[in-house]
């Protein structure tokens, strides 16, 4: 039951003492990664009235997979603060096997921060390794990470 | 959840050494020290329920390090290091952990005094706490108009520290002085800083960013010192004060990712062996280290900078208030102290003096009397110690001590440390319900989140009295004075 209720679920918010614990579910590795992404945006904002309307592109590169996801939400995280954006809609295009890691390609769309609009909740300081965790079954990947807030 | 997680919390032995002192032995083959921990029956318990003390012993793997791995009263679950947490590891057979700063460097603390008591400033008070929720920037993405750096700016800022912003005519003369190294870390150079964290940071100087930083209008509630209080200028009971606690931003939080993976490549480079992939470190004397240690330094002036900043506005909020200089309500800084360091410094280790890298991951350096590196004013009594409380309960100022020195190289607890997670919080907590019960107590509250009002809940964290309890009994900062709020700013 607890399977079939999970495989539902995009991400959820695990209990953790001072910052913010979160499991982001997929049905392979690139759906995970968008629903972590989502997740890192639900604990800056309510990530639902965040307008998909600007696109960009995201391209890294990362020596093993754990790496690849810090990289991924720390890209996401440091293109948010510079830009004044807030995310709401992730595409992994591309994510392959390389002779020294991993790379991958991502298209992420969202607005302009507006404070009449988007509720502020919790600015998140930094990604990290803490915990962090890559469950691999069957049509089914599960992301653990710990956001520093 | 779809698998039970691969770190299942470890169950530490621990050895009572006396009520406040805990000892772990070397239970593991590759610790290098033991390890120690300040608390008493309750924190200790606490520490239990989350990785704090399993954490505390993977930092005594550390290479260099010397005599034991600390672990104080406040200690909680954080990354690579316990919050909480002090290392010293030899200048050049040791290594440095940017985990053992974490990200948010030197996050931290200062406190101003003013020559008005509560009565005085009651009528203004909302008034005051709108101006200076006006005034700083707080939340998510919010900045001056008024207050815009170039890249060539922060260059700058970052090298010269305080006495750069003093010189844009944000603050007084005598500021620098009261800050842990004059508001000024040697050795800083923006050449090693990445292009990332310079973006990140030209936006985010001078604003108080969230989560548990906090700026307070308080009062000084009791004294226990009052010889060393009116040393730090704290006269009485009653007497109005300021606190603001913030860091680095997004700046800091940049330099320690780009180090951790530099890092990360020095571990495999130089082959060392760590139970925890955030305690990436590099050999003292290696390139990396010193990178690091340069890039540091210019977060750390970045952090001094960017509470200079706020107080230069809390300031011009009482002029616009009170319609009257600044300088005759006191607003003097007392003090200006970093949680999150490493420093190179100079610590007897047994009965020699040696270099040591002295990490401070959510500790409060505390030296004794007569210390150089103590402001002038303050040399004969010691170094004020700044430890916040959460949202809406007491804050202390302590004083630094000889017995630091000898048993916790020079450093004490930070905080209160949490004990409740945010996600519990905000079951029992409404951000609303949170505001208003603090106004019942006659707390004026200005928040750019209610989120963050619900998160920050008092009772999500230990309680602040009982870590300063621990300290004092121990005896490595000792009681001077407490402070309750009168008004709460937060982002």
């Amino acid at each position: 039951m607890a399977e079939i209720m999970t495989l539902k679920k995009k991400f959820e918010f695990l209990e953790h003492t001072a910052d913010a614990y979160i499991a982001a579910y997929g049905k392979d590795l690139a759906e995970a990664f968008e629903n972590a992404a989502l997740a890192m945006f639900e604990v800056m904002t309510e990530v639902e009235k965040v307008n998909p309307e600007v696109e960009d592109y995201v391209e890294l590169a990362a020596e093993d997979e754990c790496a690849l996801l810090y990289s991924w939400l720390e890209a996401l995280l440091v293109k948010s603060e510079i830009n004044r954006m807030f995310y709401s809609k992730f595409k992994v295009l591309s994510l392959d096997k390389t002779s020294d890691g991993f790379r991958l390609k991502a298209k992420v769309c969202g607005e302009k921060y507006n404070p009449e609009r988007h509720p502020h909740k919790v600015g998140v300081k930094a990604v990290t390794y803490h915990r962090m965790e890559i469950i691999k079954k069957p049509n089914k990947v599960t992301v653990r990470f710990i956001l520093d807030i | 959840m779809s698998g039970e997680s691969r770190f299942p919390k470890e169950k530490v032995p621990l050895e009572k050494i006396d009520d406040y002192t805990w000892h772990i032995p070397k239970y593991k083959p590759g610790m290098r020290v033991p390890g120690i921990v300040f608390a008493d029956k309750n924190l200790l318990e606490k520490m239990r329920t989350d990785r704090t003390l399993q954490q505390c012993t993977n930092v005594a793997h550390l290479p260099g390090i010397y005599k034991y791995s600390i672990t104080l009263p406040d200690g909680h679950e954080g990354y690579g290091f316990p919050i909480g947490g002090v290392a010293a590891t030899d200048y050049d057979e040791g290594v440095i952990s940017p985990g053992g700063v974490g990200y948010d460097i030197n996050c931290g603390v200062r406190l101003l005094t003013t020559n008005l008591s509560e009565q005085d400033i009651r009528p203004k008070l909302p008034q005051l706490t709108d101006a200076i929720f006006e005034n700083v920037p707080c939340g998510l993405g919010s900045r001056r108009k008024d207050f815009r750096v170039t890249v060539h700016d922060l260059e700058r800022l970052v090298m010269e520290g305080v006495q750069w912003v003093i010189d844009q005519g944000l603050g007084w003369s005598e500021d620098a002085e009261h800050c842990e190294e004059h508001g000024c870390m040697k050795n800083a150079d923006p050449d090693k800083v990445s292009t990332t964290a310079k973006n990140r940071g030209l936006r985010q100087v001078g604003t108080l960013g969230s989560g548990n930083h906090f700026l307070e209008i308080q009062k000084v509630d009791k004294i226990y010192d009052a010889k060393t209080a009116k040393t730090f200028g704290i006269e009485h009971e009653g007497q109005v004060t300021f606190m603001i606690h913030c860091g680095s931003r997004g700046f800091g939080h940049q330099v320690c990712s780009d180090y951790l993976r530099v890092m990360e490549r020095a571990v495999h480079k130089y082959n060392i062996l760590l139970p925890d992939r955030e305690l990436a470190c590099a050999p003292g004397n290696s390139r990396e280290a010193e990178d690091y240690y340069q890039a540091m330094a210019c977060a750390v002036n970045y952090a001094f900078v960017n509470r200079q900043a706020i107080m230069h506005w809390v300031r011009q909020s009482f002029q616009q208030v009170f319609k009257e200089d600044p300088e005759r309500f006191g607003l003097k800084l007392v003090y200006d102290v970093a949680h999150n360091i490493a420093k190179i410094e100079i610590h007897k280790i047994n009965g020699e003096r040696r270099k040591v890298w002295v990490h401070r991951k959510g500790a409060t350096r505390a030296f004794p009397p007569g210390r150089p590196e103590i402001p002038a004013d303050y040399r004969a009594v010691g170094q004020p110690v700044l430890i916040p409380g959460s949202m809406g309960t007491s804050s202390w100022l302590l004083v630094g001590t000889e017995k630091a020195m000898q048993i916790s190289f020079g450093s004490t607890a930070h905080g209160a440390g949490r004990m409740m997670s945010r996600s519990a919080a905000k079951r029992r907590f409404w951000g609303g319900d949170v505001k208003k019960a603090l106004e019942q107590r006659g707390i004026s509250v200005r928040a750019a989140s209610s989120v963050v009002l619900a998160e920050e809940a008092d009772p999500s964290y230990k309680n602040v009295d009982i870590v300063v309890e621990v300290s004092d009994k121990v005896g490595i900062a000792t009681k001077v004075a407490r402070f309750v709020p009168l008004a709460v700013v937060k982002g």
